[in-house]
């Protein structure tokens, strides 16, 4: 929302149950506190993103509730670990398959620049194929990162002009 | 512990010096290890399985001492006994330095097949009699076997196995960056100039722009 | 009374002209909810029923051989991190010793036992992954976030000890990159003691659980002969009944002072291979038990390795000749004899081994891995075919590979 429900700006007795707002504001709140993640899970940055889903590090408290593995399904694609120039064209097919509008979170090292891993097999940072919206460095960085990573990106997307894009598009 | 001594496989190999003339000791800092032409290795690794117990193979690869030795690739058995618990070394040498090809052992452990696989994929060498032979850990058009020793470690420009993706976001398998990479890497002695910290690959530097 | 259920036989069927059936081909992965990293599997699909299976690997294939023949020996120690990336320790172990094989260096007691206290926590910690995404494949979300619990408590150790929660990069070649912290064994020993009733409530949701049972017993049987001959190593091995434990049969790092059971079992079931794993587990937390109870003092490092093992980092800053050796020691690597060794280890996963060709120098010529999870998987064309497309599913998680470590 974009003003607090105080008393000074709204007062239910005199504008009853209606909460008047900004379209982008109340798309954009939407869109950051249901982030769906869709975890590309490659390597050992998989095994930190399960970190993060589990109970300790709760990534549900910032609505990424539900790892769906189904791009269709989700919002954000969280690519951990080693992307190699093999696995290049899934990752990026995944990407196309999700539906607008999605961002992107390199998780890691190996995915933002291709890591430790200076070889003929390794894709040097999935933004060669992929627009990135955060990069995460840490190897693997630890969850604490990603839930920082999380909360750029949704203050990233809180910036968006989503109401002039959806209406154009 | 490191020098422990393995009577049996040491009488083991004793004995199978009578039945196979060709083979010769390999100097080794732990198990037996023997040498063997290529063309009769899977007779004397049947002989080992079967006769002498090493029943299990664990390991199957190859080595490329590089362009100019000869012989060039030395694929490399260890056997393991599961009674005894312990270990035989087996190396063949390749017969032709260039088009490398030693007979296939998968007829006598099933469990070779995905090794051969891995050794014709990084280093070219062909098994004879092996039922499925394609490149297992790199893509099946990929033009190069990696661990060859004049191939670079940061690669060699090709195109990416998928037409669309590559065609899509115009990405190509470009040799790694290896601006202020590893900075030793010579293998054996080496003198301290070449050892100073400095890039032996620069495909990009400071002034030149990554792509 | 439910009738027994009968796989339909495809073949008496269309030849009695009943039904006209065609084999849909079905690509299972690389990106996968089930199947534990990116392994992709190409199945031939008659109805639910696989007729052929062809595992397509090396979509996590770095490089780390040829790596190796460009790096120090404890320059590569990092990457050894991320081949098994569920027990890194264990890997960073089994490399240390395979290059002091080489080096035909023996390390000193507390080394041993250090390394060995950490390899078992790594032991565990892998298995708590393996059951909890097992169960978590098959349907089972608690046993997940439990044994992740489990596995959080295991972090915040390692954390201490080694400055990382996973990936620790903790062994060097003649020993360790720091002694153990102080109280950091009786946390050690706290954590069994409250482990134990832990994993004991986790495997009770599964264990007898009528579902869990339908869904593993029978399943993806390997019989003893296929297991020796496809090379298996470790709980997979053990599942078909071939008793194999490198710590019983090959004692490395001190394993031989310590009193502990290899459970086996004889089915080769998915079940087997799944409380063969749990058993695992508390046999590790007695071996670390006893471990800590004869914890020896002395050097953490072998010290009479001049030109391997760094010296201590007070004498470096200060005196020149340890300023000498450290610089040597960093630009030319830990100086090895020419020669070939080949070194298993018994890691989570099975026989995780290292064959290092060298020239002498501080590189390697040729580092070979032989990870455990490549020869596991060599075996899935066979045990695939003839199974329901879920138990696919089932044989997957129970097999309980890693792609790091399978295609390095």
């Amino acid at each position: 929302m974009v003003s607090a429900n105080t008393d000074l700006v709204y007062n239910s007795k005199i504008e009853g149950d209606v909460v008047i707002s900004r379209a982008d504001a109340v798309i954009n709140w939407i869109r950051t506190n249901s982030m769906w993640p869709m975890p590309m899970g490659l390597a050992c940055c998989a095994i930190e993103l399960m970190a993060v889903a589990a109970s300790r590090f709760d990534i549900a408290r910032f609505g990424a509730e539900v790892m769906r593995f189904s791009p269709r399904q989700s919002d954000v694609m969280i690519v951990s670990g080693t992307v190699t120039y093999k696995m290049a064209a899934a990752v990026r097919r995944i990407y196309d398959q999700m539906a607008a509008p999605k961002w992107v979170i390199a998780m890691g090292a190996c995915a933002s620049t291709g890591g430790m891993y200076r070889s003929y097999a390794v894709l040097q940072g999935v933004d060669r194929i992929l627009p990135v919206d955060v990069y995460v460095s840490g190897c693997p960085p630890r969850p604490e990162a990603l839930l920082d990573a999380v909360i750029k990106l949704q203050e990233k997307v809180k910036r968006e002009p989503s109401s002039r894009r959806l209406l154009s598009a | 512990m490191p020098s422990a001594d393995f009577p049996e496989s040491r009488s083991a190999v004793a004995d199978l010096k009578a039945r196979f003339p060709r083979i010769t000791d390999r100097p080794s800092l732990d198990h037996p290890a023997v040498n063997v032409p290529a063309a009769e290795a899977p007779a004397l690794l049947k002989s080992l399985k079967e006769e002498r117990g090493f029943d299990m193979l664990v390991d199957l690869t190859a080595i490329d001492w590089a362009e100019g030795a000869s012989p060039r690739f030395t694929v490399v058995y260890h056997l393991y006994s599961t009674e005894r618990h312990d270990y035989i070394r087996v190396a063949a040498d390749c017969p032709d330095d260039s088009a490398p090809v030693v007979p296939s052992v998968t007829a006598i452990w099933p469990g070779a097949n995905w090794h051969e696989r891995e050794a014709y994929d990084m280093f070219g060498i062909r098994f004879e009699g092996h039922p499925d032979l394609r490149r297992i850990i790199m893509w099946d058009s990929y033009p190069y076997h990696p661990l060859r020793k004049e191939f670079p470690l940061a690669g060699i420009e090709t195109e990416l196995p998928d037409a669309e993706v590559a065609g899509e976001t115009g990405a190509k398998l470009i040799p790694a960056p290896m601006m202020g990479g590893p900075f030793v890497a010579s293998p054996g002695k080496i003198n301290m100039s070449e050892a100073e910290p400095g890039a032996k690959d620069e495909s990009w530097t400071e002034k030149d722009e990554k792509p | 009374m439910a009738a027994e259920f009968k796989y339909p036989d495809a073949a008496a069927m269309s030849a009695a002209g009943e039904s006209e059936t065609e084999k849909m081909s079905l690509s299972m992965g690389p990106s996968h909810p089930s199947t534990h990293g990116v392994l992709r599997l190409q199945l031939e699909l008659d109805g639910e029923i696989v007729t052929k299976a062809d595992p397509v690997v090396g979509y996590l294939h770095r490089g780390d051989e040829k790596i190796a023949e460009n790096m120090t020996y404890n320059q590569f120690v990092p990457y050894t991190d991320r081949l098994d990336y569920l027990a890194p320790l264990a890997n960073n172990m089994a490399y240390a010793i395979a290059v002091e094989r080489l080096a035909k260096l023996e390390v000193p007691p507390r080394c041993q036992a250090i390394r060995v206290i950490t390899a078992e926590l790594a032991r565990i910690s892998s298995h708590l992954m393996g059951v909890g995404a097992y169960a978590i494949d098959v349907g089972a979300w608690t046993v997940f976030l439990y044994t992740f619990g489990e596995r959080e408590k295991l972090y915040r150790l390692f954390e201490e000890l080694t400055g990382a929660r996973f990936t620790t990069s903790y062994t060097r070649i003649g020993g360790l990159a720091r002694d153990v912290p102080d109280g950091w064994l009786r946390r050690v020993v706290e954590f069994c003691d409250q482990f134990l009733p832990i994993v004991e409530e986790s495997m009770s949701l599964l264990t007898r659980n009528k579902i869990f049972m339908d869904r593993t017993v029978g399943i993806g049987v390997i019989s003893k002969s296929d297991a020796i001959a496809y090379g298996l190593t470790g709980p997979n091995a053990r599942g078909s009944g071939v008793p194999l434990d490198l710590r019983k049969d090959r004692p490395y790092s001190g394993y031989e002072q310590y009193d502990f059971d290899v459970p086996i079992a004889v089915n080769g079931d998915c079940y087997d291979r799944y409380l063969i794993r749990g058993e695992e587990m508390r046999q590790a937390v007695r071996i670390v038990r006893q471990a800590v109870e004869k914890f020896p003092d002395g050097p953490w490092f072998a010290t009479d390795a001049r030109k391997i093992f760094a010296p201590p980092k007070d004498k470096i800053l200060t005196s020149m000749e340890e300023l000498i050796q450290n610089f040597m020691l960093v630009t030319e690597g830990p100086q090895m004899p020419a020669g070939e060794v080949y070194f298993e280890a018994e890691n989570p996963k099975g026989a995780l081994g290292f064959y290092i060709v060298s020239k002498g120098g501080g590189v390697p010529w040729r580092l070979k891995i032989r990870a455990p999870s490549f020869c596991n998987l060599s075996i899935l064309p066979k045990v695939c075919v003839g199974a329901l497309l879920t138990d696919i599913v089932s044989i997957l998680g129970s097999f309980d590979f890693v792609m790091g470590e399978c295609d390095r």
